[in-house]
């Protein structure tokens, strides 16, 4: 159980960047959240906008996967 | 931490796990134990290669009968055709619909290396970034040159957004430059990562698995995870697709 | 630092740490990703694509001409309808003006039947009032003969002598009141 500093500080830093994380599901909440309640006002309009919001899923996705990568970094490369 | 400590003892100290979640990931010679080189034949070949065997027994054998009455599979064929084919008409238009054959290419040989990288004790292709960088820098090479071949130095027009008011359009134009090179690294790390952590949760829980006591948790977390891994499999295969298309819009029609 | 050392190490297969960035895996890589994008591409752009094209605008053509079929024959059937609906309309009225002439003939037999039937009664029933007449005024007479026979033998008997013409004439006046 004994490491150095550097060990340390790089698992602290990948908890600390595993909470990115969390806002990506915020982001991703919001993106379909705001699609749901816009389908459900105009329902004939939502088919041709479920491209759109996996777009906007994907991009607020890459942000949090882009944190768990740096936690995987810090974990393993570093 | 001593080089030394760095080697087999190293997946006993990360908590006790039984194997290490990252092993899932180790490129190995199919053959023999030697050192891999660029020829080497390996377990990522394995998987590419069953993934090119999945596509032609998908789109190949199945619609060999050429029925007009469709079997089971030959409609999964057709399904996988419209939907591609609509995917591109819709995004980029009628111009774009002769890269179809490109972003089919892309599209199938990911949606089945992911579902076949769901199997037990399978190897993803698509969880490596060497792979998926590949594909996103082809993707974003092959945009900005027939962005520039369509339409010369017009393409530049991507980054002036005239809808804008003057004073911001500078500001504006850096920011959609940072964003356009950037493009490839979020493309490809947003598959491989979404790819490698889902396989790794998997096999940190399938760890847990082997504590009698969280093993029930364990296993139902792992169903849990693989039902929804089994969702990010195709939702990234469409959304690299669909990005794909996106950024061939912008190299077709740079004006917005 | 651990990082150099590690690095140095990832060569050997069992190094923990992410074998994603172990570079020295990634020609390996690319040359068979591009191999199965090429085999794949080919795959497709030669033979399947094509195929399963084929395969939809062949059904569409099958659809688009079953649905002009379906069109053609909808409007034959339209058209069936109305032809239909016209002779069912001719024989309708037909047999109105058939039921009516019938009606009227019917009615002037009746009529006529009804007219002969009223004169035969009514000559019957003169006929009948004669002879029921000339029976009452027989049956009169035969009564007051009867009355008188009757009356002269109830007198003779009483053992009065009896004047025909008185008892003829008290009969008579009796039969009166």
């Amino acid at each position: 159980m004994e490491g150095d500093v550097v060990q340390m500080g790089a698992y602290i830093g990948a908890g600390l960047a595993c909470t990115g994380m969390g806002g990506a599901a915020i982001g991703i909440g919001h993106v379909v959240g705001n699609y749901l309640s816009g389908a459900l006002r105009n329902p004939s309009a939502a088919g041709g906008q479920t491209a759109t919001m996996f777009i906007g899923i994907a991009f607020s996705e890459a942000l949090g996967i882009f944190s768990f990568l740096v936690a995987l970094l810090l974990m393993f490369a570093v | 931490m001593s080089s030394e400590a760095t080697g087999a003892e190293h997946a006993v100290d990360e908590g006790g796990l039984v194997f290490h979640p990252m092993d899932q990931f180790i490129i190995k010679p199919l053959f023999g134990d030697g050192a891999v080189a660029w020829y080497t034949p390996t377990n990522a070949t394995l998987w590419m290669g069953l993934s090119i065997v999945a596509i032609i027994v998908l789109l190949v054998l199945s619609t060999s009968k050429r029925a007009i009455v469709p079997s089971r599979a030959q409609s999964i064929a057709e399904l996988a055709y419209g939907f591609v084919y609509k995917m591109v008409e819709d995004v980029t238009g009628k111009d774009g619909v002769k890269y179809f054959p490109y972003i089919m290419t892309l599209f199938m040989f990911i949606v089945c290396a992911n579902f076949l990288g769901l199997l037990p004790m399978a190897f993803t292709p698509t969880s490596h970034i060497a792979v998926t960088a590949v594909m996103a820098m082809a993707v974003f090479l092959s945009v900005t040159i027939i962005g520039f071949y369509k339409n010369g130095l017009g393409f530049l027009g991507v980054f002036w957004i005239s809808s804008a008011p003057l004073a911001l359009r500078p500001i504006l134009a850096l920011i959609e430059v940072i964003s356009y090179f950037v493009r490839p690294v979020s493309h490809s790390i947003r598959l491989a990562g979404n790819m490698m952590a889902g396989h790794a949760v998997m096999k940190v829980f399938a760890a847990f698995a082997a504590i009698a006591i969280a093993s029930p948790i364990a296993i139902v977390a792992i169903s849990a995870i693989y039902a929804l891994e089994m969702l990010v499999a195709f939702i990234q295969a469409y959304v690299f697709a669909i990005l794909t298309c996106v950024y061939l819009k912008d190299a077709l029609h740079p004006h917005h | 630092m651990a990082t150099q050392t590690h690095d140095a190490g990832q060569a050997v297969a069992e190094a923990p740490g992410m074998p994603q960035l172990d570079f020295t895996s990634f020609p390996n890589q690319i040359f068979w990703l591009v191999v199965t994008l090429v085999i794949i591409y080919l795959v497709l752009d030669r033979v399947a694509l094509p195929r399963i094209g084929a395969i939809l605008a062949e059904r569409q053509g099958t659809i688009t001409n079953d649905i002009a079929a379906a069109e053609d024959l909808k409007v034959k059937a339209v058209e069936a309808e109305g032809i239909y609906n016209q002779a069912l309309a001719d024989a309708r009225a037909e047999a109105q003006t058939i039921a009516a002439e019938t009606r009227a003939e019917i009615q002037g037999d009746l009529n006529d039947a009804i007219a002969k039937a009223d004169a035969e009664i009514a000559a019957k029933a003169a006929e009948s009032e004669k002879a029921i007449a000339e029976i009452r005024a027989s049956a009169l007479e035969a009564v007051e003969a009867v009355a008188t026979d009757t009356a002269a033998e109830i007198v003779a008997v009483l053992g009065g002598k009896a004047d025909a013409k008185g008892v003829a004439a008290a009969v008579t006046e009796r039969m009166k009141g």
